[in-house]
């Protein structure tokens, strides 16, 4: 079977010590770093010399910010247990914390567009509001997106996808280990977003 | 980062602690959000301890610790942008600052 695939799909690459996929997702996630690395950048010149609220002004709950944060927290833990159980040659408890971590990510945009953007635009509080919300809803809605995206590839693993583990474990598992990697920047920025939205 | 069988089962301990401190520290950060300093101090805490719980994430979760030293360069030119991107507004802020002394 491994004679298929193309060089370095399974085994490490000389040269970056790993296989060329992980590689391609660390490559992915640096720039991706400078995607939010501008926002932030952007958030930083609006804050210094915008009309910003503190969040104690402000109709952010960081109650709701908190509860996310902490679901997050808890859907990186059971990604991670997911690629181990995988990596342990245990399928159904890897695909049992993959399930539980697509619900918690479900959860979190659950509680995103249920309790926050809808009760805020019901609210005539929409990205044109002011400044603050405009740079909240743009960081905050690439981040949800940046959710949606990793929960489409947790499901294509948990069903369509699945099929791999049966021909290629190995194989399964590094793609496994690549939705992780994905997954836990996912959670790095939401830490961040968290204490610039709601707490300062 | 962890390859053979035996080596994953040592890290899912790690993996739970990590869990535990990033919990804590969440609950840090909310607690500190409500003490009575400077704002500037605020945000320092705040991202001090955002830094903290965002490098446990990437040594832990995602094996940074166990790569190798190709990946690490990636990452480092990575940083330095990023830094570079967050000081364009701190720069703009002294130059814009230095101007209306100059006008006042």
């Amino acid at each position: 079977m491994s004679s298929e695939l193309l060089p370095h799909t399974l085994e490490a690459h000389p040269v970056t010590g790993m296989y060329n996929g992980k590689f391609g997702v660390w490559l992915f996630l640096a720039s991706e770093v400078m995607l939010f690395g501008a926002l932030f950048s952007a958030y930083i010149l609006l804050r210094t010399h915008g009309d910003f609220p503190s969040h104690k002004e402000t109709l952010l709950d960081y109650r709701f910010g908190a509860l996310n944060t902490f679901l997050l927290i808890t859907s990186s833990v059971t990604m991670v247990m997911a690629w181990a159980s995988f990596k342990l040659n245990d399928p159904g408890k890897g695909k049992m914390y993959l399930w539980i971590t697509v619900i918690l990510s479900c959860a979190f945009l659950f509680i995103k567009i249920k309790f926050e953007y809808l009760h805020k635009i019901h609210e005539g509080i929409t990205p044109s509001y002011s400044t603050f919300y405009g740079i909240y809803y743009c960081m905050t809605g690439l981040h949800g997106l940046h959710i949606l995206g990793g929960v489409v590839v947790m499901l294509y693993f948990l069903t369509v996808g699945a099929g791999l583990w049966n021909k290629n474990p190995h194989q399964f598992t590094n793609r496994i280990e690549c939705t992780g990697l994905y997954w836990h920047f996912v959670d790095l920025v939401w830490i961040f977003l968290f204490p610039v939205f709601y707490l300062l | 980062m962890a390859a053979s069988a035996e080596e994953v089962r040592k890290s899912i301990k790690s993996y739970m602690l990590v869990f535990g401190a990033l919990a804590v520290l969440t609950v840090i950060t909310v607690a500190a959000s409500w003490l009575k300093v400077s704002v500037a101090l605020g945000i320092f805490i705040a991202l001090v301890i955002a830094s903290v719980k965002g490098s446990l994430v990437a040594s832990v979760f995602m094996h940074l610790t166990g790569e190798k030293a190709t990946l690490y360069w990636v990452l480092i030119i990575s940083a330095f942008f990023f830094i570079l991107l967050i000081l364009i507004p701190v720069i703009q802020n002294s130059e814009t600052a230095h101007l209306i002394d100059q006008v006042t």
